[in-house]
């Protein structure tokens, strides 16, 4: 692989960029690997990554069934942070934010990791102490965060109306090290430096059987034929269900249509990420200008990668309250993903009842903030058989009672 | 835009009119059952990609609850049913097979 660089640059210039390599090889796939991973969106790929570069790993196939990061990373509104309550949420998601800062250089990708500061917005009293004891316990877990009042959200983010009427901003819970980043480049670069490392990213591959002998995975049957594996990890969100049912065990979760929706670019307005989960709405402003907008999840079971439009109509009711300038923007696109929500809506990493087979979902309507964290602990967790990360994080919570009170965290916005 | 009939007072309206409730049939395990069974009843779910069965309330409406089977892909309603009732309705599985035929209950 040639890196990138200022250098490369210049020197493709000079040569009208004919010179350009592919960023990652389309192999057909072999008879059979060490390690088959289904699903290349950023947490199947940040996995064989991992285990490429921790454990030397690299005969490992990701299949994916449409393109390469299409998913819910290709359609996430990108933000970033680590604020969380409990301590092994606090532990797997700030390692993610740390790998953020530096996985450009890490992948030698521009991921565009942009640390601007991600604030929630307390407005309600309840919110405040909620806020603030997230950052005591942030404090204690060495996750830095502050609880700031209304003038300093007011000159943080100036187009924030702060008086209200219905629900006036009564304080934040401030990371100053959260941010955004540009999701597409997130599966690019880790698809690329698998690539370099002898992996194969196997597109238009969709998994359509898990074949087992006994109690132990053998392979998959996909529709480019069948392929063998030791160890078969399933990291496909939305279709974790449909997958587990393949390996005949179901899961703690559910699968549900989540949206977001951008504006029309305007001039820089907004630099900092803007949450407020009790009016349900939140906003950031993109590189390009468009104001990148969250919106509600659907309450029933959905596959239609749509969702319904009521959503968009009381997320975009609550943002007009909270921020009056944008009342008169034109929304240029709105889309859905499907998302997989669990019961106590906390990620799974777990070994499965079927022996080496491996997931790794339920990070529901937040996991693009995980992904390198994710990667990490489940490519230690496949490697090793245990990560001290995901050990909190198995599948054996929900019938021991250990479940994760994370909701504050995990509800709507993110 | 979902759009359901409920079946205890007959009116029909935009999914904004109801709740969702989840999955419906959920056999509760009695005393003495498998901490797997438990399990399983609390949290193991279907979630599958087609035909589900899943319970709603009428809340901006007469408030009743009841059963409706529905594609989760394509958002088609195959029928609403009472919610006094253990399993879905012979005519609700005749619309089902009708509309997606090789469809197996369980089997998916
Ligand atoms: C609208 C929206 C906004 C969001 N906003 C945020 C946010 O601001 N911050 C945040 O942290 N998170 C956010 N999320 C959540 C985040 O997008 C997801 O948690 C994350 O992207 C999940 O990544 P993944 O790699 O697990 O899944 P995906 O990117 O969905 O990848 C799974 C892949 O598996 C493939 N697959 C499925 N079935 C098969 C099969 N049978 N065979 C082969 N391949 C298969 C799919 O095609 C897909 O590419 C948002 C989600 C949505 C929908
Ligand atoms: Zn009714």
């Amino acid at each position: 692989m040639r890196r990138y660089s200022a250098f490369a640059i210049a020197r493709e210039a000079a040569r009208h960029h004919q010179g350009w390599e592919r960023a990652w090889r389309s192999p057909e796939p072999k008879k059979k690997y060490d390690i088959i991973i289904v699903g290349a969106g950023g947490h199947g790929l940040a996995t064989a990554y991992y285990l490429g570069k921790n454990h030397g790993l690299t005969n490992i196939a990701v299949l994916e069934k449409g393109w390469l990061g299409g998913g819910n990373t290709g359609r996430n509104t990108t933000i970033i942070r680590s604020n969380y309550l409990q301590d092994p949420s606090a532990a797997i998601y700030e390692k993610a934010r740390s790998l953020y800062e530096t996985l450009s250089q890490d992948l030698n990708y521009n991921i565009m990791f942009s640390p601007r500061g991600v604030m929630m917005l307390a407005q309600t009293q309840h919110e405040i102490r909620g806020y603030q004891r997230t950052a005591y316990a942030n404090a204690l877990q060495g996750v830095a965060t502050e609880f700031i009042g209304p003038q300093r959200v007011k000159e943080l983010c100036p187009i924030i109306e702060i008086g209200g009427p219905r629900y006036p901003v009564l304080g934040a819970l401030w990371q100053p090290r959260g941010g955004t980043a540009r999701h597409d480049a997130v599966a690019w670069g880790y698809a690329r430096a698998c690539s370099d490392m002898g992996i194969d990213i196997i597109q238009q591959c969709e998994v359509t059987a898990i074949r087992s002998q006994g109690d132990k995975v053998q392979g998959v049957t996909t529709t480019k034929g069948s392929i063998d594996c030791d160890k078969l990890g399933i990291v496909v969100a939305g279709n974790s269900g449909v997958l587990a049912d393949m390996a005949g065990f179901r899961l703690p979760l559910e699968s549900v249509a989540r949206q977001a929706l951008v504006s029309e670019p305007i001039k820089p307005c907004m630099d900092v990420v803007v949450m407020a989960n009790t009016v349900h709405g939140y906003m950031s402003q993109s590189d390009k200008g468009e104001m990148v907008i969250g919106g509600g999840t659907d309450g029933h079971n959905n596959y239609t990668q749509r969702g319904s439009f009521h959503h968009i109509e009381e997320t975009v009711r609550a943002l007009i309250e909270t921020f009056p300038m944008i009342s008169r923007l034109k929304m240029l696109r709105q889309w859905g993903g499907i998302v997989d929500v669990t019961g106590d809506r906390s990620p799974i990493l777990s070994k499965t009842p079927l022996e080496g087979c491996f997931i790794n979902g339920g990070w529901g309507t937040g996991g693009f903030k995980a992904i390198p964290g994710s990667g990490w602990a489940m490519a230690e967790l496949m490697a090793k058989g245990a990560s001290p990360l995901a050990a909190a994080f198995g599948l054996e919570r929900f019938r021991e009672g250990r479940f994760i009170d994370e909701s504050v965290a995990a509800g709507v916005a993110h | 835009m979902l759009i359901l009939t409920c079946p205890c007072c007959g009116v029909t309206g935009e999914e904004t009119e109801f709740h969702a409730g989840g999955q419906a049939h959920l056999q509760r395990s009695g005393p003495g059952a498998s901490d797997e069974a438990f399990e399983a009843y609390l949290f193991a779910r279907e979630n599958p990609r087609g035909v589900h069965f899943e319970r709603w309330r009428h809340a901006n409406g007469c408030g009743k609850w009841f059963h409706a089977a529905r594609c989760t892909l394509t958002l088609e309603v195959f029928g609403t049913y009472s919610a006094q009732t253990t399993q879905p309705p012979q005519e609700v599985l005749d619309a089902i097979a009708k509309r997606r035929p090789g469809w197996t209950e369980g089997g998916k």
